[in-house]
């Protein structure tokens, strides 16, 4: 197993990456580091896409020299799902990042724990 | 069919429907009252009610520190508050490691099942992809394939993806910005944040000054060309549209809001945003128009290779290009101002 | 090759695991900055110019721009007039 684990390294890392990814979405307190876990795990899913599109020995998919057989390239359906995703991830980011300030303007703490305390406490009053 | 419950007010369905309802009733209200209504002055402090107020709140908090300390002994929740809080902060780590440990180790051993990469007889080339590579370009015109196959081939997940940035950005605008109030003068709320932003920036700096004369010229024409060559080589909407914006949003930085408002204002962005998208969204219905009725579109193919050619795809990637480069520019705008 | 790609692999791990590790904010986006364009290294040898272009505009780009003008929001940037640091 660890033989096939060592030929798909890249899939191995991708998913490594992603169990970091969510362990610092979970145990870090401060609001920006879990964002950036959040865009470590999605970046990690890319690389795991991406990355079932490559076969040894061929191309980038852009056609020179007019030879369009499918032998000569790689798999170009997995680029084009990233590239979405890619995007989408950049729009997420600015809108919690949004939310970040605006919570901070409202309470003037980013440490998750004592702004639930606050929100609870305000609830209660 | 089954027996009916006589207290149908009681039933799960009705309890969350209620329960949604009004929680959410309770956020609009809270968010209602966060708002600081323009032309207010912030209120005068009284120094000796200040006192007054602090000593009451220190008192009502070591109150109640002294009730959570006697319910601890009966009440879980007490207790995790106050003397278990450390034993929970450590069970809370081992668990979250241990659930990481778990996710991580199943997924390899998910991965060791996985056909070996690189092969090229994976159940994912399928016929498919042949037809995208052989067929491609004479279907589509484009030399770039994976540009073919998001702007023609699967051109409504791109319009799915414009329409998902659109929707962030009128989010973010709904968070961040801070407007003038009737007579367009600037509310107090903006002036308080904005005198904070740039208290300690010298206005006028002059490296930076010199390095955007240099620079945004270029980062402009690149990005028009990564853009424009989009379905030549690699590129695109995407990437062309973000360099376009860090060309501009480095020019804001430099020479500071009222010389960029020269030329992207408000309105421009408004224009631009929803102009774009429209124009997607018409040139694609067109598209499916035509495919669905069988007719055929009398849009020219060209060679390959010049650059006006592959149909409709240079148009749609400058329509994406503009939605991103608007997108980005107006994230920045409203995160450093709260306004252009 | 091989020993680049391997290379690369490990110091995203090495990037991944020090967000985390350090005190400072800033220091862990300039980490995250350095992670997005170790990505869009990996992109290229993966043979996808357009996802490396892509990443490399928005993820050392854009992304971490916003996260700079977010940290200088929340005054968390050394040097600020009121020391309201964010806290671990």
């Amino acid at each position: 197993m660890l033989q096939a684990l060592y030929e798909n390294i890249e899939q191995t890392v991708a998913v490594i990456l992603f169990g970091i990814g969510f362990v610092i979405l979970l145990l870090q307190r401060n609001l920006i580091r879990k964002i950036i876990g959040l865009n470590i795990m999605s970046t990690a899913t890319y690389l795991f896409l991406a990355s079932m599109g490559y076969i040894h020995g061929r191309k980038a998919p852009i056609v020179v020299d007019g030879v369009t057989q499918a032998i000569h390239y790689i798999n170009p359906v997995p680029t084009g799902l990233v590239l979405t995703g890619i995007v989408v991830s950049v729009s997420f980011t600015g809108m919690m990042l949004a939310l970040t300030v605006r919570l901070y303007r409202r309470y003037r703490t980013l440490d998750i724990d004592q702004i639930a305390l606050m929100a609870r406490q305000e609830e209660v009053e | 069919m089954s027996k009916r419950r006589s207290d149908w007010q009681n039933r799960p369905q009705e309890r969350f429907v209620r329960w949604m309802r009004e929680g959410y009733l309770a956020l609009d209200e809270a968010i209602e009252d966060s708002v600081i209504q323009p032309g207010e002055a912030p209120p005068e402090v009284d120094p000796e009610l200040a006192a007054q107020h602090q000593e009451a709140a220190l008192q009502h908090r070591h109150d109640r520190d002294l009730a959570l300390d006697r319910l601890a002994q009966y009440d879980l929740y007490a207790w995790t508050l106050t003397k278990g809080r450390r034993l929970i902060g450590r069970l809370h780590v081992l668990l979250s490691l241990l659930l990481g440990g778990m996710i991580i180790f199943f997924l390899l051993g998910t991965v060791a099942h996985m056909p070996r990469f690189g092969a090229a007889d994976v159940p994912a080339n399928n016929e498919v992809i042949t037809r995208y590579i052989e067929q491609g370009l004479a279907e589509t015109g484009a030399t770039n394939m994976v540009a073919g196959m998001i702007l023609d081939y699967r051109a409504f997940d791109t319009l799915g993806e414009s329409t998902v940035l659109f929707i962030a950005a009128c989010a973010v605008l709904i968070l961040l910005r801070i407007d003038l109030d009737d007579k367009g003068q600037p509310t107090q709320q903006l002036i308080a944040e904005e005198s904070d932003d740039r208290h300690y920036e010298p206005k006028n700096d002059r490296i930076l000054q010199g390095t955007a004369i240099l620079l945004t010229p270029i980062l402009l024409l690149f990005g028009l060309y990564v853009i424009l060559n989009g379905h030549l080589s690699p590129g695109g909407g995407f990437s062309g549209g973000a360099i376009v914006s860090s060309g501009l949003i480095l020019y804001l930085n430099a020479f500071g809001f009222k010389k960029a408002g020269r030329f992207f204002s408000y309105k421009t962005f408004q224009l631009v945003s929803f102009g774009a998208l429209g124009f997607y969204g018409v040139a694609k219905a067109y598209s499916f128009y035509c495919g669905a009725n069988g007719l055929e579109s009398h849009i020219p193919l060209g060679t390959p290779g010049a650059i006006l050619s592959g149909g409709l795809i240079m148009p749609l990637n400058i329509a994406v290009g503009l939605v991103v480069a608007c997108t980005m520019y107006i994230f920045y705008a409203l995160f450093r101002k709260g306004g252009l | 090759m091989n020993f680049v790609n391997l290379a690369l692999l490990g110091m995203l791990v090495v990037c991944a695991l020090a967000v985390s590790f350090t005190k400072n904010l800033l220091t862990s986006l300039i980490v995250y900055m350095a992670y997005s364009l170790i990505m869009a290294v990996i992109w290229m040898l993966l043979e996808s110019p357009d996802l490396a272009i892509t990443e490399a505009a928005v993820g050392a780009g854009i992304t971490s721009v916003l996260f700079f003008v977010t940290l200088k929001k929340i005054h968390a940037l050394q040097g600020d007039r009121d020391h309201e640091q964010a806290q671990k």
